[in-house]
């Protein structure tokens, strides 16, 4: 883990889905927050492990990867900068669903799970405006796989 | 430089009856994935063939068995030469995919409307491409290359249901290492040996660069991805008619006559297959057309 940047205060209030958020709110998560490089090939997160951080990307491309007994690994989707990743850290029992590997060299945000929600519990006006920006990237990547699953192309 | 034109009546070849096919020899055979080939025809006959726009059809007859429409996905630059993408779906085009270099085929048209590249002159030009929507898309890039002082930013995003799907390898290598246009490619799924994006295409329509204001798009692909990359266009601020796609439908005549294309109130093949998004938009909601 590196120490933080200088400007991590205003490269997390410039992060394209924190970008508008209550300046209170982003100064109550600041603290909580570190930024990670990861070099190509690296994992980010393991399928099973506590989830304990939120990422948001800032640089480089992430791979969520599907690993099933007897399967080839599969890759899902690719996240880059602007995007996040996952949401377990927010939900109960705080697990990752799917590894994630760099697939270049990348920078993240890493906010710490606990301290976020903690901040989030406390802030109901701020948590409603969080899920706002949540719930329509969970609906998007829901509607991706719903595509992917009809495979468009092999009809 | 093509501009959008339906083929005008008798531009078919094949004399007297416009279903007749003209005899075309396979001249090149490149096999693309597993069950998609690319063809080079040259007509048997010396005369030359009709010019074609990008965008536009031909009917392919596959000696005893039947025809399919199949788009142009050669140079408009080459004469004599007509190049298609086949992929094998059925009887007709799993014989045509099955031609060796050398084997006869007949071939009418050119039929329909192409994309209007003139319009795109002076403009960003965007492609949106999913699976076999890149070969009536390929004749575009070879004018826009050909002609590339007249378009500003040229962006291309191309999905493929996995990177054995991809058609043209090479040739997009060769694009993605240009500087003067982007070339983006997403897989729907892939191995852990592919370090290109996965997901779906119109995934990359937030990432283009373009001025909305000043910006036409070209779409070819599956219809769920042509409407999903059309609205996030349209998110972006672009106008419903600077939008295009190119929708199939079963052809038959090709020409206008037999009604077998029908899409709301236009014949795919003579009123398209290229049109604008503001024009079909409401029609792709209908489940039954
Ligand atoms: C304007 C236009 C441009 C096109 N351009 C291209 C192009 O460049 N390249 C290209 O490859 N295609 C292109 N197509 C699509 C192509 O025309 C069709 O794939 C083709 O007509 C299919 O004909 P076929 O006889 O091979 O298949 P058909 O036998 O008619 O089968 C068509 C579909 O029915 C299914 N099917 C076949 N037999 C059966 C059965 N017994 N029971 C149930 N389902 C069955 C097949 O899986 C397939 O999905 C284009 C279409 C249009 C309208
Ligand atoms: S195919 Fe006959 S009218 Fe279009």
């Amino acid at each position: 883990m590196r120490s933080p940047k200088p400007d991590l205060r205003g490269e997390l209030r410039e992060h394209p889905f924190l970008r508008g958020m209550d300046p209170g709110f982003l100064q109550a998560i600041e603290g909580a927050t570190q930024e990670r490089s990861f070099g190509t090939g690296d994992p980010l997160i393991r399928e099973g492990e506590a989830a304990k951080e939120m990422l948001l990307v800032q640089q480089g491309k992430i791979g969520l990867e599907l690993v099933a007994p007897d399967r080839p690994r599969l890759s899902l989707l690719t996240v880059g900068p602007g995007e996040i990743v996952g949401w377990s850290w927010l939900i109960p029992p705080h697990i990752w669903l799917s590894d994630g590997r760099a697939l270049k060299p990348t920078r993240v945000l890493a906010i710490d799970g606990a301290s976020l929600r903690a901040v989030l519990e406390d802030r109901p006006k701020d948590a409603y405006q969080f899920m706002l920006r949540l719930v329509p990237v969970i609906s998007r990547r829901l509607q991706i796989a719903r595509i992917q699953v009809m495979d468009i192309h092999g009809v | 430089m093509g501009s959008e034109t339906a083929a005008p009546p008798g531009s078919h070849e094949g004399g007297a009856s416009p279903w007749a096919p003209a005899p075309y020899r396979v001249v090149e055979r490149a096999q693309e994935t597993a069950d998609t080939a690319t063809l080079a025809l040259e007509p048997v006959e010396p005369a030359p063939p009709p010019g074609f726009v990008p965008g536009q059809f031909h009917m392919l007859y596959a000696p005893d068995i039947g025809e399919a429409a199949i788009s142009i996905s050669g140079a408009p630059s080459d004469p004599r030469r007509r190049v298609h993408t086949i992929r094998s779906a059925g009887r007709v085009t799993d014989a045509l995919t099955r031609a060796r270099v050398g084997d006869v085929v007949g071939l009418r048209g050119p039929y329909g409307r192409g994309w209007p590249l003139r319009e795109a002159e002076g403009k960003d030009l965007l492609l949106v491409v999913g699976g076999l929507g890149l070969p009536p898309l390929r004749p575009v890039l070879y004018e826009v290359l050909a002609h590339r002082d007249r378009f500003r930013r040229v962006e291309i995003a191309y999905g493929a249901r996995t990177p054995k799907d991809l058609v043209y390898y090479d040739e997009i290598q060769a694009w993605r290492a240009r500087k003067d246009l982007r070339f983006q490619v997403t897989v729907d799924r892939a191995g852990v040996d592919w370090y290109g994006d996965v997901g779906i295409v119109s995934q990359r329509i937030p990432d283009m660069r373009f001025d909305p204001s000043s910006a036409v798009a070209f779409l070819c692909g599956p219809e769920i991805m042509m409407r999903g990359s059309a609205q996030a266009l349209v998110d972006r601020g672009m106008s419903r008619s600077s939008v295009y796609v190119s929708m199939e439908r079963n052809m038959k005549c090709g020409f206008g006559q037999c009604g077998h294309c029908q899409f709301g109130p236009y014949l795919l093949c003579r009123d398209g297959p290229v049109l604008p998004y503001s024009s079909v938009e409401r029609y792709f909601a209908l489940r039954e057309l």
